[in-house]
């Protein structure tokens, strides 16, 4: 075995050790060893990427102790996992790095290094998703995932934020029920809890016919459990007060990170635990497929009735969320490809929104609602900046990331069934439109020419590059990622397919 | 040699057009932009209006809940959904689990190989005489490491919630400390001398718990919850002031610190020998001797102390906000 084939239990261990250190640090050490973790994580994993698409070697099991997988733990990792576990250390970073000021503003500087235990956890827990093969550890991390993310909406503590915790701990709660309930009953059909084992089984378990009602109930409970905590259309109501509320930087990595990780995990148990034919003979797919839809429409409904930027940015998470499930729903492997594209995309588009747009509220004094946002986009020129990127890449103008999921979407609408063709391209007509309405409604108005007197009036600030230094690296450093993915998809893609082909 | 231009002509310029339309100055298709904010920028006295006029209607309509129609309705529909969900959702699982093997038959397919192996390896593999104890802290080492720090976490997130830092600002120390006392304990002798006698018994039997935790039925989780128990037992026996002789938010840093970090290196260095087939070179000892089994033994302990440190943790930040 390689050396560099250890990087997915170090990155999960430093990760974790690094949350755990951080607990007898100050603040300022905490957030520097939460930096060179997240720099060593990136770096490490992509070596491992480097090895896995030179040596050509597909994916690899990793034993987590001295006894073979079904009696004791393993990981695993691919092409797919590695990618997407660097990914989302680099979003991570970005997200930190953009909010920092903030963050010293809005929580208490006592619990600043509680602040980055969580982040560290955090990550652990995401890269453990990413990487496991066995359901139970999966559902362990869910709970750290879980429990982290509710720490870092009330970690700014006013009645907003608290509501919005306890909201979403009570769904994600149920959402964590109802997977281990789909857990347990695997269990006791299968008797296995590693992932490639219970494929096994289930394939003898569909050919015999034995326990076939209670194995689709099985894949109902588990998929509604993920799909309530990563916000799937019907149960999306916690989302917009967390998003909306918390401090930015755990804004942006809700939205773009632990969504991500529960739709992740998802795609996991459809290949790996039941196998996706089975999946796509049961009517799981044709559900995602139609509240997908419905959640690319309600959700841009309810961002264009917003009034409240922030809660706009996090309205629209709904509506992408819904592009992703809708891609799943296709029921090809273009159309995951193109969710998986999409989950990429996504993450680093939306949390440039959030940092962009606490940006432009700090200048309108601190006010959210668009008619204090009138040029804005003047006062602080790097946030407008970043703010009209991420626009046009959400509403899918070429040269950004978000039209090339968008064209993979209709790509993939077009190989599949007439029935699933033509409300795939309209939904996705409409989702543009309604998309362009809202964000391009918030853009003229941050490019509109305040009233001189008014903004003497109320002191607005102005902000210049140099003045928020880390902030405009963060930005441009967002905008790089956002057209390298808009520009560079050809080689994202086939990384992908092929991760998608070694995942099974 | 260009001729100077006039300042008008200057200002003509693309170049110029286009830095006064990026500092918001100008448009360069129109002239200078209308400056028709009247509609939106409302003055402060018309704000304060619309503002009062919301607030008595939200005070008048809304608030007044015994005669809100759409409210009542809301929370009849409300309940009338929640039930059928929940019955529709009992429904659904019971008919799933009279469709699930039932339990305690041999054939289920629960027993299997990896059960077989458990039960027959388990003491030779592990060392340790209690199973379970050889299961969570060996074989699936990973899931339980998980576990220890979903509590870690947990008391993270509490702290969050809970802990009252404008306490240790000087001026209005002396006040809270005045407001701390209502929440001490009232001296009850009787309480006071049941707890001198029982605190050490629970605590041993705690460590006892603990450390025989790979022979007889306990482990780290139940010998720390028991001497969390006694912990919470001493402090409302005696107030906070006491405990923290012995007990304070230092302490459950570095205990836990110490705990976790022992966790995690001794894990670490297990599961890298294990991934690449060396041998770990910690002895396993003699079965059913008190230091034996590995690991297990020193980890139960690490174990045990996280969770007596949340234990009590929680019980002080709820009742003080404080450790």
């Amino acid at each position: 075995m390689a050396f560099v084939q250890n990087v997915p239990f170090f990155s999960i261990m430093l990760s974790m050790f690094s949350g755990i250190v951080s607990s007898v640090l100050p603040g300022k050490y905490a957030r520097r060893l939460n930096y060179a973790m997240l720099l060593c994580i990136t770096a490490m994993s992509g070596w491992l990427l480097f090895y896995l698409v030179s040596s050509d070697m597909g994916s690899y099991i990793f034993m987590m102790g001295h006894f073979p997988a079904p009696f004791g733990n393993e990981i695993r990792a691919g092409i797919l996992e590695v990618l997407m576990a660097m990914f989302f250390c680099i979003i991570m970073a970005l997200s930190l790095f953009g909010g920092r000021k903030k963050l010293g503003n809005e929580v208490e500087h006592t619990k600043h290094n509680i602040y980055y235990i969580l982040c560290d956890l955090l990550l652990s827990s995401l890269l453990a998703l990413i990487y496991t093969n066995d359901l139970f550890t999966a559902y362990v991390f869910v709970e750290i995932n879980t429990i982290a993310a509710c720490g870092l909406i009330m970690i700014r503590q006013n009645g907003r934020t608290i509501e919005a915790a306890v909201r979403y701990m009570i769904m994600s709660l149920l959402g964590s029920g109802l997977l281990l309930l789909g857990i347990c009953m695997i269990y006791d059909m299968t008797g296995h809890l590693l992932m490639s084992n219970i494929k096994e089984q289930i394939l003898i378990i569909m050919e015999t016919g034995t326990y076939r009602i209670p194995m689709l109930i099985t894949i109902g409970l588990i998929t509604v459990g993920l799909a309530i905590k990563s916000a799937l259309f019907p149960f999306h109501n916690w989302l917009p007060d967390a998003y909306g509320y918390s401090t930015v930087s755990s804004a942006a990595i809700l939205s773009s990170l632990v969504s991500k990780g529960y739709i992740f995990l998802l795609l996991k148990i459809f290949y790996r635990v039941i196998g996706f034919e089975i999946i796509a003979d049961s009517h799981v797919l044709h559900i995602f497929y139609v509240f997908g839809l419905c959640g690319m429409v309600f959700g841009s409904l309810s961002a264009i009735w917003e009034n409240d930027i922030r809660r706009m940015i996090s309205f629209s998470s709904v509506a992408q969320i819904g592009y992703i499930y809708m891609g799943f729903g296709i029921g090809i492997e273009a159309g995951v490809v193109a969710s998986i594209f999409h989950i990429i995309a996504h993450a680093a588009t939306k949390s440039l929104l959030f940092i962009s747009a606490i940006g432009l509220t700090d200048v309108s004094g601190g006010s959210r609602h668009f008619q204090d946002l009138n040029g804005s986009a003047f006062r602080n020129k790097i946030a407008g900046i970043g703010f009209s990127v991420g626009c046009l890449s959400m509403v899918g103008v070429p040269l950004f990331s978000g039209f090339v999921s968008k064209i993979l979407f209709a790509e993939a609408a077009f190989i599949v069934s007439a029935k699933k063709m033509f409300p795939v391209l309209i939904v996705l007509g409409i989702s543009t439109i309604l998309n362009a309405i809202y964000f391009l409604k918030t853009l003229i108005r941050i490019y509109t020419p305040a009233d001189k007197t008014l903004v003497r009036e109320r002191g607005y600030l102005s902000l210049c590059i140099p003045e928020q230094k880390l902030y405009s690296l963060t930005i441009i450093l967002f905008i790089c990622v956002n057209i390298f993915l808009g520009l560079n998809s050809e080689p994202m893609l086939r990384l992908i397919l092929t991760g998608l082909r070694n995942f099974a | 040699m260009s001729k100077p231009l006039s300042k008008e002509e200057y200002d003509k310029r693309l170049f110029n057009r286009v830095n006064g339309w990026i500092s918001g100055e100008k448009d360069p298709f129109l002239d200078n932009m209308p400056s028709d904010h009247k509609k939106e920028a409302i003055t402060e006295e018309e704000l304060k209006h619309l503002y009062d006029e919301e607030k008595l209607e939200v005070v008048e309509h809304v608030q007044d809940i015994d005669h809100n129609k759409v409210y009542k309705n809301f929370f009849r529909l409300y309940r009338i959904l929640a039930v059928i969900c929940c019955v529709t959702l009992i429904a659904l699982l019971l008919f799933t689990v009279s469709h699930l093997p039932p339990m305690g038959e041999s054939t289920n397919p629960a027993h299997n190989e990896v059960v077989d192996k458990y039960v027959r390896d388990g003491l030779s593999d592990t060392g340790a005489v209690n199973i379970v104890s050889g299961m969570i802290l060996d074989y699936r080492a990973f899931d339980t490491f998980g576990e220890s720090n979903v509590l870690f976490i947990a008391a993270c997130t509490v702290l969050i919630l809970m802990r009252n830092d404008k306490k240790k600002e000087k001026n209005i120390a002396s006040a809270i400390a005045e407001e701390e006392k209502r929440y001490e304990p009232k001296s009850d002798s009787i309480l006071q001398k049941v707890t001198f006698f029982l605190f050490p018994i629970i605590v041993i039997f705690g460590i006892y718990v603990i450390l025989n935790g790979h022979i007889s039925p306990g482990g780290g989780f139940s010998g720390g919850a028991i001497i969390g128990a006694a912990f919470i037992l001493y402090s409302n026996a005696y107030g906070f002031e006491k405990t923290e002789q012995f007990f304070t938010e230092k302490t459950y840093k570095w205990v836990s610190f110490s705990a976790l970090t022992f966790y995690c290196l001794a894990k670490s260095y297990s599961f890298y020998t294990g991934a690449h087939h060396l041998e770990s070179g910690i002895p396993l000892g003699v079965p059913g001797a008190i230091l034996s089994s590995g690991l297990i033994l020193p980890l139960n302990i690490c174990v045990g102390m996280v969770v007596a440190c949340t234990m009590y943790g929680f019980y002080a930040l709820f009742k003080k906000g404080g450790l």
